[in-house]
């Protein structure tokens, strides 16, 4: 039913629309990062689509560290959904920036909700939303080096505020920072055991 | 005695103020310990406010990408701790969705029940804290002893109280214990009393009323713009609830109504929780009333599926059998195979549409786990409610938005 939107936004924008799938009952459309801006106003006004609701913005880190450039040109995955309450389907549409200057127009205003969603994609990944009204951190601090979810970001390096006390404890936790479990699987018992 | 001042105009009586910055929480008690506004004030008017959430980010979608599939379970727990089994099944169906899987019926059955249970300990508890902030300490405790009753039923059924990590990719952990059922039945008629005790302590109190009613408005436009949802989206008249709209499980087997209120404001929000909980109750029933016809011994008549690519072997079975050792080993250390794949799976949790967009590369563990708190959403939105308002009122508005900040900070 909803394949609708899929082939309204391929009259609309041709070429643009790079790839449209639908799996899983969702409706994919990836467009190009020209058209992103324009197609999702499309999707939002058009009387067929109306998909006024929205409903996520967030984006995929498509790079393996292991075998991909970091800067690869379609490393960041944005995506937005938007459902219609009027006519009961929802899209999602996909762009793809690179990970050398990952840039993207706003959707604040398009959608009310894009702005902390942005917010946080920025956050987490990076990637900067051009013409966004107040582009700060929204989950992490100020002082924060780094985008986390990144997939070149290690998951236990850790950022204190507060240097971690030096010296031993004869209580239990907090940790200092080589005590305790690592947070990443990689690290087997053998890599702990060298290390001391 | 007559006051003196009955001719004076109000406006003339306002002192003159000057702009005041005031910083309230993360450590306060009203913002739930974990939210810090940093409100512009013009005397006691809120001319504009920055909310700030993230001080409970805990790193929720990057941990998910460092464990296998079903070590995630016990984060989804913790995302909302108050109704931790709507979390569980959310997550649970996007995985399910991804390997092709469905559940038999009981199993379908038996997650709507639970999960109905933990709405209505979510809403309780939203209502009941609202109420004591306001000052009402005994619909608080009276509230509270109904949601007793539902965690000492789910307690019975999972063995845990607050941190269940009961279902399963496939199914669930264990069919239906042979108290769990006549438990429940027992409760529903009992939570229905204290729902309509907690209504009769406040609804007729005018302090209550003039605190809720035409507080915290939330425009209807605003709050479909900015994807506000659950009682928060309802509270503005839109009748948007996923298990109306887009029915999982078996909800549409069941007949419920989706309270919607007419002025998005304090009261309405709290007065669709309340009716949801009734709405729950009604579903819980009806869903019992159809486990029971389910045949004994049909393929229908059980929780999980028997795929051993995806559930795990009895215990018995792993410790008496090189089979189920193999299997349980396999299943543990590498994890269930989900095939490449990118699913969007969302259902109606606690506080409104809880999404779960996964990216599977194949293998044991997820590439990305996106979770769409709906808090994060309501919190985005009660900017434009406290706006404008007095800064006593953003106590009770921030309580009617359950902002639960597992969810919300991830």
């Amino acid at each position: 039913m909803s394949k609708l939107i899929l082939e309204r936004l391929s009259a609309q924008f041709g070429d643009a629309v790079l790839e449209t799938s639908t799996a899983f009952g969702d409706d994919v459309a990836v467009v190009t990062r020209a058209a992103w801006r324009g197609a999702a106003e499309f999707i939002k006004t058009d009387p067929q689509c109306l998909c006024d609701y929205f409903v996520d913005l967030s984006c995929v880190d498509r790079c393996d560290p292991n075998v991909d450039d970091l800067d690869m040109d379609d490393r960041f995955e944005v995506y937005v959904i938007a459902y219609s309450l009027k006519h009961k389907h929802r899209v999602r549409l996909k762009t793809r920036v690179s990970g050398a200057s990952p840039t993207l127009p706003t959707l604040t205003s398009v959608w009310a909700g894009a702005d902390w969603m942005e917010r946080e994609a920025f956050d987490m990944f990076g990637v900067r939303f051009v013409g966004h009204p107040d582009l700060r951190r929204i989950l992490m601090y100020d002082e924060f080096e780094g985008h986390p979810l990144r997939k070149d970001y290690p998951a236990n390096r850790a950022q204190p505020l507060v240097p971690y006390r030096e010296g031993t404890f004869d209580k239990l936790g907090p940790f200092l920072q080589d005590e305790g479990m690592p947070l990443n699987r990689s690290v087997t018992l053998d890599d702990r055991v060298d290390e001391h | 005695m007559e006051p003196v001042d009955l001719d004076l105009e109000e406006s003339a009586l306002d002192l003159p103020s000057e702009p005041m910055t005031l910083n309230m929480g993360p450590s306060h008690p009203a913002m739930h310990g974990t939210i810090r506004m940093v409100l512009k004030l013009d005397g006691e008017t809120v001319s504009d406010l920055d909310v700030q959430p993230g001080y409970l980010h805990r790193a929720f979608e990057k941990m998910c990408e460092r464990g296998t599939w079903a070590q995630v379970f016990p984060y989804t727990d913790r995302l909302n701790y108050v109704s931790p089994l709507l979390n569980n099944v959310g997550y649970a169906m996007a995985v399910e969705k991804l390997l092709g899987v469905t559940v038999p019926r009981k199993g379908q059955l038996f997650r709507v029940i639970l999960g109905e249970l933990s709405r209505m300990s979510d809403h309780l508890t939203c209502n009941s804290a609202m109420a004591m902030e306001l000052g009402a300490f005994t619909p608080f405790l009276w509230l509270m002893k109904a949601r007793e009753w539902i965690w000492e039923a789910c307690e019975e059924q999972t063995g845990a109280r607050l941190t269940h990590s009961f279902f399963r990719v496939g199914g669930a952990a264990f069919p239906p214990t042979a108290k769990f059922i006549p438990q429940v039945r027992a409760i529903l008629p009992k939570i229905l009393e204290v729902v309509a005790e907690g209504e009769a302590l406040l609804l007729k109190n005018r302090i209550f009323l003039d605190r809720t009613q035409g507080v915290g408005v939330l425009d209807r436009d605003l709050a479909v713009s900015l994807g506000a949802s659950g009682p928060v989206l309802r509270s503005t008249g839109v009748d948007y609830d996923v298990r109306k709209d887009k029915p999982y499980l078996t909800y549409d087997e069941v007949d419920f109504e989706v309270p919607v209120g007419e002025d998005g404001d304090t009261y309405d929000r709290f007065m669709c929780r309340f009716e949801e909980i009734r709405q729950s109750i009604r579903i819980v029933e009806q869903s019992i009333a159809l486990m029971e016809k389910i045949p004994a011994g049909s393929p229908d008549d059980a929780v999980s599926i028997t795929d051993p690519r995806i559930v795990l072997p009895p215990k018995s079975e792993v410790y008496s059998t090189i089979e189920g050792t193999i299997n349980h080993f396999k299943l543990i250390m590498e994890g269930v195979d989900v095939p490449a794949g990118e699913v969007y799976q969302y259902t109606e949790g606690g506080n409104g549409e809880l999404g779960f967009f996964l990216v599977s590369r194949g293998g044991g563990t997820p590439w990305r786990v996106r979770v769409r708190g709906p808090s994060f959403f309501s919190l985005q939105a009660s900017k434009s409610m406290i706006k404008g308002g007095m800064l006593a009122d953003i106590i009770p508005t921030f309580g009617s938005v359950n902002m639960i900040g597992g969810e919300c900070d991830r």
